[in-house]
Order: C-alpha cells, then sequence, then structure tokens
C-alpha cells in the first residue's frame, strides 16, 4: 500500500512504490529507455535512477562518486549514529573501498559454490518436505505454501539456528523491505522495537559460549586484520545476510513459477528435457530479476548531463538493465534456451552478490522438484497475485491449480 | 585455442566454472581462473565460447 500520491510522470517524479510501478515496471522503463535514460524525482529527499544496461552499470562500476553507505532507498537517510563510510551499517554491502574488500573477503569463503552445493540435499528434502505438505490442496499458494520457505529456512539452517525460528526473521524482512515509504517515524520505531536483535544476541552467546560447525560460529571466528570479529559487525553481517538472501530468493522462485503456470509450452519442455534447466534458472533470473539497488551520491557531479548533489538518491533498477533491447534480443521474451546471458541480476562489479551461488541453487533445485511433482499447474486466479513493494520484486501471492 | 580470466575484472559470477569446469575453476573466494594454462582442446572450444559470452563482467577472453 503506498502513501505517497500517484504518479504523474515517471521521467521528473518517479516513484518505486506507487501502484502501477508494483502491478509491472517493464513498460515504465521501456518508456524511460526510449525518452530519458535517467529519470529524476523529488521524492525521498531527491532521486535519480538510469535505466538502460549502460547507464546502470555505469553507476554500479563507479564507488568513487556514489557510495553504498545505503542501500535501500527510503524517507530516512544514514544517521549521525550509524557507522560512515566506508564501513556503512552492514558491511560489506554498505561498505566501500578499500574496507569493503576486507569486509567481504571475510565472508566469501561460505558462499563459494563448492560449500554451497553442500546444502542442495537439504535444500531438495525441503522442497520434498514443504510439497508435501501442501499436497492434496485444490489450489496451492506457489509464494506462500512453498517459495517463501526454501531461502528462509536454508539460511536459519545455514546459521545454525533451530528450524522453529524462521517465523522471527520473516517477520523482520518484512518491515525492512516493504514499509519503506512509511514516514522516517514510523519506520525508526519498528525498527527499535528489536525482537531480532535480542534473539540474535542470545543466538551470537551460545555459539561464543559453545562453538559449532555452522555459519555464526565461522563469522565469529574470522578475523579482520589480526582481530576477531566485534560481535556487533557478527550481528551486523546476520542482518545483512536475511535482508539480502531471503526476500529476493524467494521472489525469484516465485516468479518463475508464475511465469510457468502463464506458459505451457515451456513447461512442457522442461518437464520433457531436464538438461534445459541451466539455461531456463538464467534466463528466469534476467526476465524476473528481483533485485533493484541504491547508492548515495558521494559528492556533487555531472552524470550525463544530470546536476546530481551530494546526498542524493540513486535507484540503480538492475532489472531494467535486464531488459535492455540494446543488450539482450528479445528483451521483453523469455527464451529458456537463451545461451548467451550476460544478466546483471546479480549486480555487477565489487558488489556482485555475495549469495549468488546460493541463490541460483536454491532456485535451480526448487523448481526442479516442483516440476517433478506438478509438471502442470495453471493460475487458479490471476487476478489474486500480488507483488511486493519496494526494492526487492516478486509475486507475494500465487495461487495455482494442479492440473 | 586458449583462454584468460582477467583476475582484474573476475567479481566470482562463476558462470565460467559453471558451464566449462574443464576449462575454468574457482579459488576459495569463488574467484575463477583458468585450468591447464588455458589450453582449450578442440572438442571444448564451444564451451570456452560459451563461458566468454556469458560473463557478466566480460572477464574472460580468447586468443586463437
Amino acid at each position: 500500500m503506498s502513501h505517497h500520491p500517484p504518479v504523474r510522470d515517471f521521467a521528473t517524479d518517479f516513484d518505486h512504490t506507487d501502484p502501477r510501478w508494483v502491478a509491472d515496471p517493464y513498460p515504465i522503463w521501456d518508456e524511460l529507455r526510449r525518452e530519458c535514460p535517467v529519470a529524476h524525482t523529488d521524492r525521498y529527499g531527491g532521486a535519480w535512477m538510469p535505466v538502460t544496461y549502460e547507464g546502470v552499470a555505469a553507476v554500479a562500476y563507479d564507488t568513487e562518486h556514489f557510495t553504498s553507505r545505503n542501500v535501500v532507498v527510503s524517507e530516512l537517510r544514514p544517521g549521525d549514529d550509524d557507522l560512515p563510510a566506508p564501513i556503512g551499517v552492514a558491511p560489506p554491502i554498505t561498505s566501500d573501498p578499500p574496507f569493503h574488500a576486507m569486509a567481504r573477503r571475510l565472508l566469501l569463503p561460505a558462499f563459494g559454490p563448492k560449500p554451497i552445493a553442500a546444502f542442495e540435499p537439504f535444500t531438495r528434502e525441503l522442497c520434498n518436505e514443504l510439497l508435501d505438505a501442501a499436497a492434496g490442496k485444490d489450489v496451492i499458494d506457489a509464494a506462500v505454501d512453498y517459495a517463501q520457505d526454501i531461502p528462509l529456512r536454508v539460511i536459519v539452517r545455514m546459521l545454525g539456528f533451530p528450524q522453529e525460528d524462521a517465523d522471527i526473521f520473516r517477520r523482520f524482512i518484512r518491515l525492512i523491505l516493504e514499509d519503506v515509504d512509511a514516514s522516517a517515524e514510523e519506520r525508526q520505531a519498528t525498527i527499535n522495537e528489536g525482537e531480532l536483535d535480542t534473539y540474535l544476541h542470545a543466538r551470537i552467546e551460545e555459539h561464543l559460549a559453545q562453538p559449532r560447525d555452522d555459519l555464526t560460529s565461522f563469522l565469529l571466528e574470522a578475523e579482520l586484520d589480526g582481530n576477531k570479529l566485534h560481535p556487533d559487525h557478527v550481528q551486523g553481517t546476520m542482518v545483512l545476510l536475511m535482508v539480502a538472501g531471503i526476500d529476493t530468493t524467494w521472489s525469484a522462485i516465485g516468479a518463475s513459477l508464475w511465469h510457468l503456470a502463464q506458459h505451457p509450452d515451456d513447461r512442457k519442455r522442461l518437464a520433457a528435457d531436464p538438461a534445459l534447466m541451466d539455461t531456463a534458472v538464467e534466463e528466469f533470473l534476467r526476465a524476473y530479476a528481483p533485485v533493484t539497488m541504491a547508492r548515495l551520491v558521494s559528492a556533487d557531479f555531472d552524470f550525463n548531463g544530470c546536476p546530481m548533489k551530494e546526498g542524493d538518491w540513486l535507484l540503480l533498477p538492475f532489472p531494467a538493465a535486464n531488459r535492455d533491447p540494446e543488450v539482450f534480443p528479445d528483451a521483453d521474451e523469455v527464451h529458456l534456451d537463451r545461451v548467451e546471458n550476460r544478466h546483471s541480476a546479480f549486480g555487477l562489479g565489487i558488489h556482485r552478490c555475495l549469495g549468488s551461488n546460493l541463490a541460483r541453487m536454491e532456485l535451480r533445485v526448487a523448481l526442479e522438484e516442483w516440476i517433478k511433482r506438478y509438471p502442470d499447474f495453471e493460475l487458479a486466479d490471476a487476478g489474486a497475485v500480488t507483488w511486493s513493494a519496494g526494492q526487492v520484486r516478486g509475486p507475494r501471492t500465487i495461487p495455482v491449480r494442479i492440473l | 585455442m586458449q583462454v584468460h580470466v582477467d583476475a582484474e575484472k573476475c567479481q566470482g559470477h562463476n558462470r565460467c566454472y559453471a558451464l566449462a569446469p574443464e576449462l575454468f575453476d574457482v579459488d576459495d573466494l569463488g574467484n575463477a581462473h583458468e585450468l591447464n594454462d588455458g589450453k582449450v582442446p578442440p572438442e571444448l572450444e564451444d564451451k570456452a565460447r560459451l563461458a566468454v559470452a556469458n560473463c557478466p563482467e566480460y572477464a574472460i577472453s580468447i586468443s586463437e
């Protein structure tokens, strides 16, 4: 639900919480790409938005003029009490060079393709457990009954927390990512409630007292400049993993199933040819990339003729870059066998999504197990499908009928 | 044919390793490098081209 007045002109007054954008942002980006490749708005205290692949890439690679100190556009800019650049509130996603590389290096070994492959059997088992639980229903909500729980419970498993605590994270994710157009005061009040902080603090204490073979102990053992991380840094990193790792992959799984529910030919091809899944996963990521990032302008400067001012937001829609016809032939069509696919769903440059190997594994396994169980399904009620508002785009309700 | 990963450009997307594990491997940080000094046997030339065409950072080059 938007708290803001409706947008009249997306080139000069854009708002990513506008109902038109939430329902279908692609025509908006197509029009801007033709007429005004860098849009502006006075909302949120001033923000810019490139919509071409070239423009999005230029900002992603320019860590000198754009800081990552805050990457979620809202009425609330970083305050004086928040950690300044180059560290930011949730390293390394909110960090700039040179600190960024050090903070990122700590985490990379846990998220490479080889360590992530170790979680594939758990993920597959989890998918089947969810499918079993939904079996026998006439209508399954592919977002709520399936997609949502997969990344959530895999992260909970990686951190070494009890599976039954997954609800705490579900509530937190919703607060951080979906209420962005609430007022600064409302947002601050909810964030200060502190349920998650208290929970994480207790888990960290337990792990300090008794180290285990999980990501929490891995983080507590990690060293930066020869010193172990401060528990506050570890806690910030855990929050980052949840914000960045749950809503996003849930959106990608949901959007892929939403597509398949409406495209019987694509369903048949995937069911008949499981090897097609490799290119299909990349194509779903390109066409339905969930994540739009953000930057803040570091100092006044001119970007492609736009007079950017220090502190202006920069909205970075990777999903728009992925639909740029200059880079992707038939950009608005889904070709499951697209063999050349340099999409930017996981970002470009030094902030490439740390969890991309995890997300790809989860998306592939989730689709494989669903297709195996239900090769044929359709939307039970197309009008009942709802999409998230904010910088992570994905379906939040997808009622499907099994055929 | 030779392939080469530019370590400065590679950001660890791991597309090359997923598409052509015979030609590329990743280190502990997930960054890619070519195997066998980058030598590409004739039967893997298509896979090498596929890796190039799917690197989001344009980090892989081919020389013949």
